[in-house]
């Protein structure tokens, strides 16, 4: 259950550049650690994160086992239009979860 | 006579500010750290804040009440009360942490199954409700009948104790600004709990965080929850009175 902190500038200036930063609540548990059985804690770890804008990708990352638990991105893009921008992550297991933000381009 | 003002100032200011040589694990950090603390969205504590909300709201237990069914709105209710625990408990009398406090109500008011004590969702709510404090003032509470465990926790404190005979205070009053391999040694000051450590990858509590001393001390760790951890507390937040709260702070 995955949930996210995420910031988009509510308006911005058409062309101007934008920073968005989110911050995803996620174990990232690597698969290669031992519990206190002794046996392997299964991987959970988000693999890949992308933010659309308006339809277009803007942003796109894979994760792997040596990033952090809670991964924080940061990034920018240009404001072309107003539109809603849609952020997905997917974990290993396929399952994916998406939170949208909304922008106002003057 | 704007000179003699001046000097007139300096005078006054200064004994106030070198009074108080403490510092909270705060200044000790990196800027990057400071940083990442002082943005909320950026403050992976937060997350634990947000996910304590929710679990404020849910209905859960026998009485399916909420915690705000009888709490109402956090921010009003709950504003304050991190500065006052460990609190003296009326039903077992006994001290109290916050976090067995929250314990108190889940299981005896609302009727739910008790949270873990350090699982997620236990520190998840004393977050959420710490962070209605965040900014206050420590404010220790004045219950004659925390005496005995307030001694207990600074016999805690300044007691040598594990494999390699150290006590808490050797490292955190008499070296605290030096370090230890690369770590900084910071004032142990209990200002931000719970907190999210970089090294932990999530959040923990204080008595977690005895714990980790305790186990790099070769001591036995003391159990959370336990007379001893929050007799302790009760101590180190007593040395902070005055010391403003942070929750949910980072730390490396
Ligand atoms: C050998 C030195 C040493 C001893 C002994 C020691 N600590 Fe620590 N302690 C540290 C260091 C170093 C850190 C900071 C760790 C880091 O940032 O990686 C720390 C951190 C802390 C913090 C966190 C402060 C903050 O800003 O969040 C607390 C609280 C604390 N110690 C309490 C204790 C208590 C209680 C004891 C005794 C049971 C103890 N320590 C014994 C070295 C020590
Ligand atoms: C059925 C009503 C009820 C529910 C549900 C309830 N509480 Fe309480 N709570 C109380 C009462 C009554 C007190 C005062 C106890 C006292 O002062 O001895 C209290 C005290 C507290 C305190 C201490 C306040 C202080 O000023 O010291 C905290 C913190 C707290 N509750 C948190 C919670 C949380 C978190 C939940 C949900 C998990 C919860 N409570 C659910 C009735 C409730």
């Amino acid at each position: 259950m995955a949930r996210a902190l995420i910031n988009v500038p509510q308006k911005a200036k058409r062309g101007e550049i934008i920073e968005i930063k989110t911050l995803m609540s996620h174990p990232m548990e690597t698969g290669f650690r031992t519990g206190l059985d002794g046996q392997l804690v299964p991987r959970d770890i988000i693999e890949q994160f992308v933010c659309t804008y308006n339809g277009e990708v803007v942003f796109s990352a894979h994760l792997y086992p040596a990033i952090t638990a809670n991964p924080f991105l940061s990034f920018t893009t240009i404001a072309a239009d107003s539109g809603t921008l849609v952020f997905s992550w997917t974990d290993n297991k396929g399952e994916t979860q998406v939170q949208t933000a909304s922008i106002q381009v003057e | 006579m704007n000179r003699l003002l001046v000097i007139l100032l300096v005078c006054v200011a200064l004994p106030a500010s070198a009074q108080d040589a403490r510092k909270s694990g705060f200044a000790f950090m990196g800027p990057d750290t400071q940083a990442m603390q002082t943005d909320d969205l950026a403050n992976p504590g937060m997350l634990s804040v947000l996910e304590g909300e929710a679990l404020w709201n849910a209905k859960a237990g026998t009485s399916q009440k909420s915690c705000a069914a009888c709490h109402g709105d956090a921010p009003q209710s709950m504003k304050g009360v991190a500065t006052r625990y460990p609190a003296f408990d009326d039903t077992t009398q006994a001290p109290l942490d916050l976090a067995g406090r929250i314990l108190q109500c889940r299981t005896e008011r609302q009727g739910a199954l008790a949270f873990q004590r350090e699982g997620r969702e236990l520190l998840a709510l004393t977050s959420y409700v710490g962070h209605q404090s965040r900014n206050m003032t420590i404010a220790p509470s004045q219950d004659t009948r925390l005496a005995a465990a307030r001694a207990q926790g600074a016999a805690l404190y300044s007691t040598r104790v594990g494999q390699l005979n150290f006590s808490c205070a050797q490292c955190h009053d008499d070296n605290a600004g030096g370090h230890l391999g690369a770590a900084p040694i910071p004032q142990a000051h209990p200002t931000g709990y719970p907190l999210y450590r970089l090294e932990w990858q999530s959040l923990g509590s204080l008595q977690r965080r005895f714990r980790n001393c305790l186990s790099g001390m070769r001591a036995e760790p003391i159990p959370a929850g336990s007379a001893d951890a929050i007799a302790l507390e009760l101590f180190l937040m007593d040395r902070a009175a005055g010391m403003k709260l942070e929750t949910p702070a980072v730390r490396p």
